[in-house]
């Protein structure tokens, strides 16, 4: 891996750990002093309840998701910041279970559970916690997450609240193209453009950055947050689907199980395509079986359509980085979809030069958010990223029409003030609506939040002065701050975040999740309480049928019935310290019981010896 | 004037860029929000807020235009009418495109020559810090916007 310069010298605070929220799949990583690297395994971003009430994630809730869908989810990030109207496309596709009260935030039924896209990252985001606690050996309380370049303000948020919730401060949201940049590049070279082709699981990305001495400037980024890998998996469904229903008269799309299954084979489909010219989709339900060979042919036809998708982004990100294609250097691929030889065709003839893949580009964006964990903790010196906002951000005017603010690839953090003025004499509030998009109308861009200026003095019509002051954070999240420039007071900023939790909602999530931490603990001690104290009444009543029994008097077999009583009874008491009490009464009132029997064992040990 | 502070530039309108570009990595070195992760909540509003400036300032100077419409703005030349002989130009070409010429080829032509005759007419005024010289600018920078509007199509 790269040169970094390291100093351990001054890092004597708790380590930062780098994440990698994927679509599918999850990892995370820790910058050491041979440089990023994996720790653990990569975990699935699925995530089941069983029906205990328990989360469970990773392969164990792949299984799940095969026997009982219903109990579990994936793809959970395509969700993320987002409304109910935005996802109609993906519950085409997709098994999620829309709650009923999901108008603001989405929220998902899982099992039992009805749980907000946070929760369940926030599940992922868990078992990477305790994965790098495990490889580290120390609590882990701070982490930099990567997200895909294009996500909004509230998919941003949404990605921090999931930290929030899994007990993690969130120092930083790197972009996933940036953090494999940083992965990559650092070694390559001092100076240089380069383009990193970023194709997941569910998101598409492309940036530009330029090179500068350990600085890396992004100069333009674009993307499709709806565009990746589910997608040719999807197509492929679709086909065996129609093949199903015409071999077998019956559509199966609504069978859960089944479309799981498939969804399984045709990922395989699409992973043997990279090293064979055909594979086979199968499916098999009882005796049904359905089998299709895919060439490498049709399976190059169908996705092209979605690969011209990623073309244009790229095109135009070049135009918005003021570059040319002879310009750039170096071509970094990410994304377990760049594993498909048509893409990486598609990336050479595009940009005219050989794509990089050398690292495992499953890995590269965890390894790039360890670097970057590395930058904030100031064990890595001398390198420093600077990203661009992917959207502008505006406001509404008179007529619904957006003014820019801050445009789209303007470095961050970055700001821009705006004056405002009251219409009516003695109007007390003003409310400013916040959009984010390239549109000029209201209704074609993302409404971001509305924020109200509150108990402004009542002046007359026009007279007031509030200058508001919006500033996008190193994370690409928004904030707003405003004063009365005639009185020099700040004014009260109320924001309503038109998708997502406040900053409430998450609050009583993170106390929610502490507190069944503390019942889980609880039912664990009652748990272990218990499995104990069946193990001393099993062997109390079988002691009661031996000659050991028998040498007791009355009064001693009087207390030990009573002390078994006595613990049937604490048993279901729910409370570990009542059932350990008992527990112990027993044991001393079978104390004699116990000498009896060693005694008796020990005889009959010699009785044995005699007769032999 | 802030924008040019930040950098520990006197305010110039001709300025170079590799210069800038200099400055504000070396700036951005000290003052990006990664260098005070371990801060107190103040001073890390406070860097967001040093930190937000640099950019916005690095972003409106490495553009002549911005650049220029900054220092107007500063002075107080804001007048944003557009000039006569422009408008009877305007109208030869609106006059053009109805006969059916295509008239983009000689609207980019007239933005190059605008565009060409701005540094002669910056180092002017960094020279003489003369008003007059900042008011030819405007009516230039005006007449570019003007012809913008038309290549963008919003007139």
């Amino acid at each position: 891996m790269g040169t970094f310069e390291i100093d351990f010298g001054n890092s004597g605070s708790s380590k930062i750990i780098g994440i990698d929220l994927g679509t599918t799949n999850s990892l995370v990583a820790f910058m050491d002093l041979t440089g990023p690297r994996i720790l653990g395994d990569i975990v699935q971003s699925i995530v089941a309840v069983t029906p205990d009430g328990e989360f469970i994630t990773g392969e164990a809730a792949r299984e799940v998701l095969l026997k009982s869908p219903e109990r579990a989810i994936y793809s959970a990030k395509r969700l993320m910041g987002r409304g109910s109207s935005d996802i109609q496309e993906d519950l085409k596709l997709f098994p999620f279970r829309i709650a009923e009260n999901s108008e603001s935030v989405l929220r998902l039924e899982v099992g039992e559970k009805t749980l907000t896209p946070p929760e369940v990252g926030a599940q992922v985001l868990k078992a990477l916690k305790e994965q790098a606690e495990g490889e580290l050996g120390e609590e882990i309380t701070q982490a930099v997450i990567t997200v895909p370049a294009y996500f909004n303000d509230a998919q941003r948020q949404a990605t921090k609240d999931a930290g929030r919730i899994a007990g993690l401060d969130v120092l930083r949201l790197v972009n996933e193209p940036t953090a494999a940049a940083l992965a990559y590049g650092l070694d390559k070279r001092n100076q240089g453009i380069i383009a990193v082709y970023d194709f997941g699981g569910g998101t598409f990305d492309i940036s530009i950055l330029k090179l500068h001495d350990g600085i890396f400037e992004v100069l333009a980024t674009q993307g499709d947050t709806h565009l990746g890998g589910d997608d040719i998996d999807n197509l492929l469904i679709r086909i065996a689907l129609e093949d199903i229903a015409s071999e077998w008269g019956e559509d199966i799309s609504g069978n859960q199980e089944a479309v799981q299954l498939l969804r399984r084979s045709v990922i395989k489909v699409k992973e043997t395509l990279s090293f064979y010219p055909a594979a086979n989709i199968d499916l098999r339900i009882g005796d049904k079986k359905y089998q299709r060979e895919v060439s490498i042919d049709l399976f190059e036809n169908l996705i092209t359509p979605i690969i011209e998708r990623t073309l244009e982004p790229c095109r135009a990100c070049l135009k918005d980085a003021g570059v040319t294609v002879d310009q750039i250097d170096e071509v970094v691929m990410v994304g377990g979809s760049t594993r498909i030889p048509l893409v990486r065709q598609a990336v050479r003839n595009l940009f005219k030069a050989e794509p990089h893949v050398e690292l495992n580009p499953d890995e590269v964006v965890a390894l790039g958010a360890a670097v970057q964990a590395g930058i904030l903790s100031g064990d890595v010196k001398d390198t420093l990223l600077l990203d661009v906002t992917p959207l502008s951000l505006g406001i509404e005017t008179m007529g619904g029409v957006v003014s820019k603010l801050i445009h789209r690839n303007s470095t961050i953090p970055a700001s821009a003030t705006e004056q405002f003025t009251t219409s009516v004499d003695g109007q007390r509030n003003v409310l400013i609506h916040v959009l984010q998009g390239e549109r000029e109308l209201v209704k074609d861009c993302r409404s971001l939040a509305r924020f109200e200026l509150k108990d402004l003095d009542p002046v007359p019509a026009g007279l007031a002065r509030i200058e508001v002051k919006f500033t996008i954070d190193a994370n690409g999240i928004l904030s707003v701050a405003a004063k009365d420039i005639r009185s020099g007071k700040e004014t009260s900023v109320e924001v309503k975040p038109s998708y997502g939790l406040t900053d409430e909602q998450v609050e009583a999530m993170i106390t929610e999740s502490i507190t069944h931490a503390e019942d889980d603990f609880k039912a664990r001690q009652v748990r272990e309480a218990q499995v104990e104290a069946d193990s001393i009444l099993r062997s109390t009543e079988k002691a009661k049928s031996s000659e050991a029994w028998q040498e007791l008097s009355t009064e001693e077999q009087s207390t030990i019935e009573q002390a078994i009583l006595d613990l049937k009874t604490a048993y279901h008491s729910n409370d570990h310290h009542v059932i350990n009490a008992n527990l112990e009464k027993l044991n001393q009132a079978t104390l004699k019981l116990a000498e009896n029997m060693m005694n008796s064992a020990v005889r009959g040990a010699l009785k044995g010896t005699k007769v032999e | 004037m802030e924008y040019f502070e930040v950098f520990g530039l006197e305010p110039r309108l001709s300025i170079d860029l590799t210069d800038l570009e200099r400055r504000f990595y070396s700036r951005s070195r000290e003052l990006h929000p990664d260098r005070f992760v371990r801060v107190s909540r103040e001073q890390q509003q406070q860097a967001l807020a040093q930190s937000s400036l640099l950019n916005d300032a690095y972003r409106a100077l490495k553009d002549p235009v911005t650049r220029a419409e900054y220092i107007l703005k500063h002075h107080g030349v804001d007048s944003k009418t557009v000039p006569p002989d422009l408008l009877e130009e305007m109208f030869e070409l609106n006059m053009a495109r109805e006969e059916g010429e295509d008239v983009s080829e000689q609207l980019r032509k007239m933005l190059t020559e605008i565009d060409a005759s701005l540094p002669s007419k910056f180092s002017a005024w960094d020279e003489s810090q003369d008003r007059k010289d900042l008011e030819e600018i405007r009516a230039t920078l005006n007449r570019r916007r003007y012809v913008e509007n038309i290549v963008h199509g919003h007139v």
